[in-house]
């Protein structure tokens, strides 16, 4: 990296000042958990890094009336210690406190993960799910954007030349609605994702679902809003005849590889049970409140 | 290529560095200001041999880059005794023999005090855990959880037995 420079401006104006100014590559720095060991194995050569952290409201969580606002860089510690978000949405909170140890706890952050693009992307599921958006900020002023539309492949997203995420808006729940993360790996802690599994479900006052998210990931190139398997809960309560149904259509969602973490047929497998088990997770919780 | 100034304070010290874009946290620790306490194992964030404290967060110094310090307040394993003082982990350390070849040592002595900062009374899987961001290829863990939970013992002004006893 013979001409790498650093810059850590103090607004985001003055970042999308120094990101029009670059000529290469440009990278966002947010915890760096991902961008630093691509830098040292050399699989990204930049020339530019901007460190997101300096900018006011990139790290922090507010509360507003009717959503959440996370800073795009926010922790995931902070993340996993604010109260009124893991009281609302327990799943997502969860996803992203899965992510490697108390250490990369210290510095993960909800836009590296979306944007470092991997399919088997922790925290994102439940996000998708939430239907919680991110606020971009670019060379043409802000855009907002569905969580979902931001990553393309592995690897890649549909940010422009000089856009970064801002923060995330994750809209309060309704009555009785809540959502779980679960994911498979072969053991219990640091390991990445065999398949995950989001569920968000808005229930009716009997227990009967009125509204359902279903994301999976690690199961196709980006993460999978599985539409047949919200469908299958979509009227129903949390049945033996639903969950049948939920489990059959998440597998038809997914569209895998077999890697050394898993096979197609085994990840298909997977990805039922999971949206089974996160299915149930996630109706008991809206029914609670 | 322009050299980053840096002003923080490292180990209750006000500490100034130029560094390079590139480089990390635990090289200016280790290079520049010789603080080699914090080890190099994987450089990628998958041991922990390198963990720091920053701003009240553990941290791996290898994800972290040196430029990003500014204006921080980071506790390196250089930090943890008072003076002559050991800390009470490192104390327990010693007592249970929870190390071989030492070399992920300064990397759990610095975890488990923060998990301690955090948690006076915590339990053991609790513990196990806390430092699952720390590989040890030695001891089995077993040794280093009981010193954790002693020292935690200790500093709730209990008296745990010493295993050597």
């Amino acid at each position: 990296m013979p001409n790498l420079s650093f810059a850590a401006p103090t607004s985001v104006d003055e970042a999308v000042k120094i990101l029009a100014g670059a000529s290469g590559m440009a990278k966002m720095l947010a915890g760096g958990t991902d961008l630093l060991v691509q830098l040292r194995s050399g699989r990204t050569r930049p020339e530019l890094i901007v460190d997101t952290k300096r900018i006011p409201g990139l790290i922090g969580i507010r509360e507003e009336s009717d959503r959440f606002v996370i800073g795009a860089s926010t922790p995931g510690v902070m993340i996993y210690e604010n109260e009124a978000l893991t009281r609302a949405w327990p799943g997502i909170v969860e996803g992203m406190d899965l992510i490697g140890s108390e250490q990369i706890q210290g510095r993960a952050s909800l836009a590296g993960n979306l944007c470092n693009a991997s399919p088997a992307a922790d925290s994102v599921p439940a996000l998708i799910a939430a239907r919680a958006t991110a606020v971009i900020a670019g060379p043409s002023g802000r855009r907002e954007a569905p969580v979902e539309a931001i990553v393309t492949g592995p690897g890649q997203t549909s940010l422009q030349k000089g856009e970064f995420i801002v923060e995330f808006h994750v809209p309060k729940p309704k009555p009785h609605q809540s959502d779980a993360y679960l994911r498979f790996i072969p053991r219990t802690e640091m390991d990445i994702a065999v398949v995950g599994c989001g569920v968000n479900v808005t229930l009716d006052g009997n227990g009967v679902c009125t509204d359902a998210r279903v994301v999976l990931g690690a199961v196709a190139p980006t993460q999978v809003i599985a539409e047949e398997a919200a469908a299958a809960l979509i009227g129903h309560k949390l049945d033996n005849d639903t969950l049948s149904k939920l489990d059959a259509a998440a597998g038809r969602a997914c569209k895998p590889i077999s890697d050394k973490r898993g096979t197609i047929e085994y990840r298909i497998k997977v990805a039922g049970v999971l949206a089974r088990r996160a299915a149930a997770i996630a109706f008991e919780r809206a029914a609670q409140r | 290529m322009a050299k980053t100034h840096v002003t923080t304070i490292i180990n209750g010290e006000p500490v100034e560095f130029l560094c390079e874009p590139q480089q990390t946290l635990l090289d200016v620790l280790r290079d520049e200001l010789n603080l080699t306490g914090s080890k190099e194992g994987c450089s990628s964030g998958d041991c922990g041999a390198c963990t720091v404290i920053v701003d009240g967060n553990i941290v791996c110094a290898c994800l972290m880059l040196g430029a990003e310090a500014e204006g921080r307040n980071i506790t390196t394993v250089e930090g943890i005794a008072e003076g002559d003082k050991l800390h009470p982990v490192q104390q327990k350390f010693l007592e249970h023999a929870a190390l071989q070849c030492g070399f992920c040592t300064p990397g759990f002595i610095v975890a488990a005090k923060a998990l301690l900062d955090h948690n006076l009374n915590p339990t053991e899987e609790e513990t196990r855990y806390w430092l699952a961001g720390n590989l040890c290829r030695c001891t089995g863990y077993d040794k280093i959880i009981r010193a954790v939970l002693d020292a935690a013992a200790v500093m709730r002004g209990e008296n745990p037995p010493s295993p050597a006893a």
